[in-house]
Parts: C-alpha cells; structure tokens; sequence
C-alpha cells in the first residue's frame, strides 16, 4: 500500500463521504428504532470527545508534576490516582501508568496490534498514531520514526518503547525543558505538546 | 489469528504522516460511530477484545484500504449481526424489520458524564508466578482466535520489569470462554533479542504479556 493510497481512504472523496454518512445514519436510525441507543446520549458523546476530552487534561497532570515533587511521585507510582486527584470532567479510569522521560531515556508509546490509548487524558488518537507505519515501524526502527517528526536523539540515549498489548495505558512524562524555571503552572501546561505525551515529540523550550 | 492488524516489526508502509491541526473526527459519521460504539459496548452484548477480533477478521484487504472508522463501522456490524441485534437484512432495508430483543438500560445522557474505561482486573486465584526481574521466554503460539501476543515477541527472551495485577484473559473473553482472569507483567526485550544483530543497540521495546504467554527462560 501506497503513501497515496493510504492518503486517499483517510481524507475520503465526496462520494464516499455521501456513502459513509449515509450508512452510519442508517445503522443509527435502526439501533435508535429498536431503542438500542439513543441519540441525545450519541451526542453527548461526540460533544465530549470534540470539547472536553482531549490533550489539555494530559498537559495539565504534566505541568503539575514539574512542578509538585510530591505529585510526580504518585504519577511514577499510582498515574490513575494521581490524575484523577486534579479532578477532570470525567474520571480516569484504571491502569493508567505514567512513564518518565530522562536524559538517558526516551520513551515512544505505541499500540502494534489495534489503537490502545490513554484516551481519558489525551482525548482519541490522531490518524498517524492508527495508521500502518506508525504501528508497523515504532518498535522496530523508532529513532527513523522520530526523525519523521522531527525528533534527533543523542546516539546514546536509550530508546524505550511501550507496546500497549493489554488494557494498561501509557502517558509519557516528557522533560521540562530548560529556562521554564520560574513559570507557572498553567503557562508549563500551554507548552506541553500531545506527541509529547506519546513520546514522538519534546517540549520545546521558550 | 496472524492477520495483517498484527503489524509490529513489517516493512513498506511508508512514512509517518502526522497532520497539522488535525480535526478530532474528519467527518461527522466518523463521530456517530465512535459514539454508536461506546453508547453499545455499554450494553456488553460484546466484549472488548470480541470488539477486536471482530476488526482483526476482515480480510485483510479491507483492513488496509478501509480507513479507521470505517473499520469500526464493520466491525460493529458484524458483531451487531453475530449478538443478533441488527441482522444483514436491517442494514440492508435500512429499517427495522424485527423488534428489539431484552437488554439491559441504555446509555443515557448522565452515564456521558461518566465515561471512563472499565476496569479489567480481577481478584487472583492464585499468586503470580513470576516477579520483576524474573528472566522468561514467550511461548510460541498461532491461534486462529485472538490474541495479545504480538507475533514480533513470540518464542523471545525477556526480563519481567513489573507485576500489573490480574486482568481479563482477551484470548478467552474474545471468544466468549469467560475472563479466565491471567497475571499480566510489562515484559522488556532488547532490540536484538527482537531484530537481530543490525538492531539498534539502544533500543528496547516492552509489551504487556500475561502469564500463559510465559515460560521461564
């Protein structure tokens, strides 16, 4: 399979956009008739995904670590306990586990098998993160994937990556970069980056 | 099965291809499935991993050439055929044609506000059988059904980093054999032990095994 093709099916034609909505609607209106589902709750679910669900909880549990000792210990430790005690919008669920980026480590997070993905702190995986490559190559060649992102390691620096084979989770603590010592913690939590929580990018510094 | 959604290690997919700003859906069906999706594995008419296994058996082709939601649209439909849900011929009419069977309550509006994951450990029937730094080998196993044991690692030697708690079996709970509760531990390789000697010398690469896919080394 091709770049191109691959490109295709992600960002359908209209046709096949007509098509797919149609299908779904119709499989809804179904499973809605039988009393199944209901389409409000349908909704909601959409509007949680698109508005609350997302990076931003993943940011914060981040930027709070850097800055509480205390916390980052529980997150090494107990990362569903901890994130949960910043209260987000709906509760994170069990076996969450965060992992430490060091200056001899680098961790890269990836699902082989499916799409497994801590979706209560970072919201639903982007494409990149379901597609063939990502999946297929992660594990075997990550500093050339890395590279895809724009991501050079030192040569010496450990490359560790998690294969989320069961229903564990994987959040990345990525490095607090250099010359962020006196902010705050709302402004360390702009700066944290989605791929940086999955490990195919780094904060980058001011 | 050894289908084409074990994926780990394969050549010739091609580049990485993040998209910058990228939509939360890239149309609005791919939202309605995602929610038809978790609004129905509320009811339990299936079980996560029977969610998997029933994307793992397309044919490989369509699982390629398919993009993800329209996978999981198949996916739901053909387990919603199997539960006896919503038959072929519905999808077909595109209408009902046969009451709903008994079920238990709906997803509602308040159960959104709660929308964590299930928790899949279970109490242990007996003690784990190994401990962190334990050495161990994966078994070598080639199941039609599904399974976690990524064939990349299979028949590997590996270090037992942690002990995660004991967790639904996916390879009988797919199959409607039960939770068959197993020890789950993150098992660390080399990337040598992985890929042979040309591996990156830095890398290693763990997976979450539980314990029938462990033998000690």
């Amino acid at each position: 399979m091709g770049d191109d093709h691959n490109h295709h099916h992600e960002h359908p034609d209209h046709s096949e956009l007509g098509e797919m909505q149609s299908r779904v609607r119709a499989l809804e209106s179904i499973l809605t008739e039988k009393g199944y589902v209901d389409r409000r709750t349908l909704d909601l679910i959409v509007d949680a995904y698109e508005t609350k669900v997302g990076p931003r909880n993943g940011a914060r549990i981040v930027a709070r670590a850097w800055v509480d000792p205390e916390f980052k210990a529980r997150l090494l430790t107990d990362a569903t306990a901890a994130a949960n005690s910043l209260g987000f919008p709906s509760p994170v669920g069990a076996h969450l586990i965060a992992v430490e980026n060091t200056p001899q480590t680098h961790n890269l997070v990836v699902c082989t098998l499916c799409s497994c993905y801590p979706w209560e702190v970072l919201g639903l995986p982007p494409v990149w993160y379901k597609s063939a490559p990502y999946r297929s190559r992660a594990v075997i060649e990550p500093r050339a994937v890395l590279a895809e992102f724009g991501v050079q390691l030192p040569e010496d620096t450990r490359i560790r990556v998690w294969d989320s084979t069961a229903e564990t989770r994987f959040l990345v603590l990525p490095t607090r970069p250099p010359g962020t010592e006196d902010w705050s913690e709302q402004r360390l939590a702009d700066l944290v980056t989605r791929d940086s929580m999955i490990g195919t990018g780094l904060v980058r510094g001011p | 099965m050894n289908s084409i959604h074990d994926m780990g290690g394969m050549h010739g997919f091609g580049r990485v291809e993040p998209e910058v700003n990228e939509p939360v859906f890239h149309a609005p069906w791919e939202g309605r499935v995602m929610a038809l999706y978790r609004a129905l594995g509320f009811l339990q008419f299936w079980t996560i991993d029977g969610g998997r296994a029933a994307l793992e058996s397309l044919p490989p082709k369509t699982y390629l050439t398919a993009s993800y939601y329209a996978r999981w649209l198949m996916g739901l439909e053909r387990n919603l055929a199997r539960a006896g849900i919503v038959g072929a011929d519905e999808i077909e009419a595109g209408r009902s044609l046969r009451p709903a069977q008994n079920h238990p309550p709906i997803m509602t509006v308040a159960d959104v506000a709660n929308l964590q994951r299930g928790n899949f450990e279970r109490p242990a029937a007996s003690a784990s059988r190994f401990r962190p730094g334990d050495r161990v080998r994966t078994v070598n196993l080639n199941p039609v059904t599904h399974t976690r044991l990524p064939r990349y690692a299979r028949g590997r030697e590996g270090l037992i980093e942690a002990v995660r708690g004991c967790h639904v079996f996916p390879d009988t709970a797919a199959i409607g054999a039960g939770e068959n509760p197993q020890w789950l531990y993150t098992v660390v390789f080399t990337g040598r032990e992985l890929w042979g000697a040309d591996a990156d010398p830095t890398l290693s690469i763990s997976i979450e095994a539980f314990e029938p896919y462990l033998a000690p080394a």
